[in-house]
């Protein structure tokens, strides 16, 4: 055969499998899911679910806001490419609300329903029902150097004021050896500064919208809220705050560089760990700070399984969650990787486990997952649930757009009271055209 | 008449010339760098360059945790697939325009053109209702057709750049000479616009493999190319900018090999009837 036509026939050949798709076995489950250690961990271990059950489990993992991107285009066109979605808080209650998701309201007996944390359920359910199983849950809290603390004079308390924490970050600030007391998200985005100003301005009396869905943003709890934070991060943030997100603030904790961190308590397991973190050995771990008014600064997330409308394989789909986020699963993990490796957040049973009770931050994420009230999530009452998002559509597009003009005062491109006027009748204006 | 350049003026534009070669290639070179570093390193501050324990180790984990060579494959046969298929109606197309021009050729070369100025997300939902309808979805067959009919106008315009230049009375003598209309285009026209057609195929193959939002989109666990292989390894939350590195340095290292070695053609074929 002439080298020609050998060429061709390849050529054929590839475009025949190309135009014929690979044939999906009947047996086989398509799972998009977030690029996070617990995540990746899980992958590991899906072998054993197929060795148990005779499902196989392909993974599709994608970077967090390409995910959500994804899964929403499929859900909303019931594309059905996806048998399990991971998605979080904020997506649960809408969707379930939409009819795009399966109740999970038949699980087995030995899963347990009752088990899972009451913030947890409650945050993934939508009357009542729950529509997504919690993989793993977090809260924030703050995590500080105790040897900085020390040489400050000062001590943590378990339950700090935001005064306290200025003072301390204050303290601890010592720029010629390029150490700042305190590192907080200032990247825009509403997963971003506006989560955590969101979650801090619940500790200064703040809301988003009053009970008839009026924009709050021009009230004086946002004004405090604001200047407070960037009057701190003038004194003793580190430089270029205004891009610092979780990666950003975490690798500048890990190598020594902050006092305080507040964030999600997911970030304990990589601060202590000695592999990778300089001050492993020196961090304590407190509540998110309050203002005396009732409410810590701390949010409630979780991320969890569910199924969508759409798909073919529902029973295979519940089976895997059901094993994904059982007990069993839990002890698969601490035998194989240790305690401070399993899934936190998301059970009961995990936190009265003695074993676990032993991992150094354990408690302090239990006392400030349980301390986030979804439903009650500021001082004043709200028409919406969730702690550092309100659970309508239309919040991510307004959060995102207000984050952006608050990382500008944060950059010292404009003042918070800009920031806030302009937010408001951003918001004000995004509200009217959604028919509130 | 062609400048006298001094000496000096050499060096200097060729001073010039490497610095912005050089800027221009430095990100890539980070990353590769910074595929060899271990995740710590990879934070450092301030950064490390070449002094840092060189580690293979994302390179396995990354061969570990992903089926690189499945990623590969889809995305060969997407950004192949759909270069093929562009060339073979974009010839005929820009032959028509090129020597067959009508009063709206003009026209429609810009209109065609226009289609790549909405952004894409603007037609994601009626694409993705359509790929729905006709079973498209996770296909390579889909993404060969959608990643084509994007870079169509692209290869349409470079070819008939190209084939303006070529003159018009070669393919009229042809015709005299008892060929037909297919004799014409593939016996005369194509051998003699081989360069110009390996510089679109070559351009058309990159845009391909490097586009990625459709491959994003329309893609789940069978058809999803290198550009999704690179997605799954980056995270808002956890340091994983090494293994990133690493699956970057992966994805990146086929194409940019295919553009060393076929620089030249490519250099000609971008600035072909810019420089007269």
């Amino acid at each position: 055969m002439s080298l020609k036509r050998a060429l061709a026939a390849t050529t054929a050949l590839n475009l025949c499998a190309a135009v014929v798709p690979a044939a999906a076995q009947d047996s086989s489950i398509t799972i998009a899911t977030v690029n996070n250690g617990d995540m990746i961990r899980m992958q590991g271990y899906t072998d054993q679910f197929t060795a148990e059950t005779g499902i196989g489990v392909e993974w599709v993992t994608l970077e967090e806001n390409i995910l959500r991107q994804r899964v929403t285009t499929d859900i909303t066109t019931r594309g059905g490419q996806f048998d399990i979605m991971t998605i979080g808080m904020y997506e649960t209650p809408i969707w379930g609300a939409n009819g795009w998701l399966i109740p999970l309201d038949d699980l087995s007996a030995e899963y347990d329903v009752d088990d899972l944390l009451p913030a947890m359920a409650g945050g993934l359910s939508h009357d009542g029902t729950l529509y997504a199983a919690p993989f793993y849950g977090e809260s924030s809290m703050i995590m500080y150097r105790t040897d900085l603390m020390e040489k400050a004079g000062l001590e943590m308390p378990d339950d700090p004021t935001w005064e306290f924490v200025r003072d301390a970050a204050i303290a601890m600030t010592d720029r010629d050896n390029d150490v700042y007391g305190i590192c907080l998200r200032g990247k825009a985005g509403w997963g971003e500064n506006m989560a955590f100003l969101t979650a801090m301005s619940n500790a200064f009396g703040a809301r988003w919208f009053d009970e008839n869905w009026r924009p709050q943003l021009d009230s004086d709890a946002w004004s405090e809220t604001l200047n407070f934070y960037l009057d701190l991060m003038e004194e003793a943030g580190p430089p270029g705050a205004s891009s610092n997100g979780f990666n950003e603030n975490l690798s500048l904790f890990q190598q020594g560089k902050c006092g305080m961190w507040i964030d999600a308590t997911v970030a304990a397991s990589f601060v202590t760990n000695p592999d990778d973190s300089a001050v492993a050995d020196s961090v304590g771990f407190a509540l998110a700070p309050n203002t005396g008014k009732g409410r810590n600064s701390n949010w409630l997330w979780a991320w969890a399984l569910a199924i969508p409308a759409g798909t073919n394989q529902q029973a295979e789909a519940k089976q895997f969650i059901e094993w994904a986020t059982s007990k069993d699963y839990i002890e698969l993990v601490a035998e194989n990787e240790g305690w401070a490796n399993v899934p936190p957040g998301a059970r009961t049973s995990l936190y009265e486990n003695p074993d676990y009770q032993a991992v150094p931050f354990a408690d302090m994420t239990l006392k400030s997952i349980l301390s986030a009230d979804p439903l009650n999530p500021t001082v004043e009452p709200v028409p919406y649930v969730g702690i550092q998002f309100a659970a309508i559509p239309e919040f991510a597009g307004i959060a995102t757009q207000v984050g952006q003009e608050i990382s500008a005062a944060l950059a010292g491109r404009q003042s918070a009271e800009e920031a806030l006027s302009k937010a408001q009748a951003l918001t004000e204006e995004e509200m009217e055209a959604a028919g509130y | 008449m062609a400048r006298a350049v001094t000496p000096k003026q050499k060096a200097i534009n060729t001073g010039l010339a490497w610095t912005i070669g050089l800027l221009i290639f430095f990100p890539i070179l980070w990353t590769i760098l910074t595929s060899f570093k271990t995740e710590a390193e990879a934070i450092a501050s301030p950064p490390v360059f070449l002094n840092f324990s060189w580690t293979l180790e994302n390179y396995a984990i990354v061969q570990e945790r992903s089926d690189y060579l499945r990623f590969l494959w889809n995305s060969v046969i997407i950004a192949g697939g759909s270069t093929i298929l562009g060339v073979i109606i974009a010839v005929p197309a820009a032959w028509s325009m090129a020597f067959v021009p009508s009063r709206r050729t003009k026209d429609i070369l810009l209109w065609m053109l226009s289609t790549k100025m909405l952004p894409a997300v603007g037609v994601l939902y009626p694409i993705y209702l359509i790929f729905i309808q006709l079973g498209l979805l996770d296909s390579r067959i889909g993404l060969v057709v959608i990643l084509m009919l994007i870079n169509l106008p692209i290869i349409v315009w470079m070819l008939y750049t190209y084939f303006r230049e070529i003159p018009g009375e070669i393919l009229e003598a042809a015709r005299m000479d008892g060929a037909g209309l297919r004799e014409e285009i593939l016996y005369v026209l194509t051998p003699m616009a081989v360069p110009g057609i390996a510089s679109t195929v070559l351009l058309s193959f990159i845009l391909a493999w490097n586009e990625a939002f459709w491959t994003l989109n329309l893609t789940a666990a069978n058809a999803a190319p290198l550009t999704a292989f690179i997605a799954s390894y980056s995270s808002p939350e956890g340091l994983f900018y090494a293994k990133l590195s690493a699956a970057s340095t992966m994805a990146i290292a086929p194409i940019l090999i295919l553009g060393w070695f076929s620089q030249k053609q490519l250099v000609r074929g971008l600035t072909f009837g810019a420089v007269k």
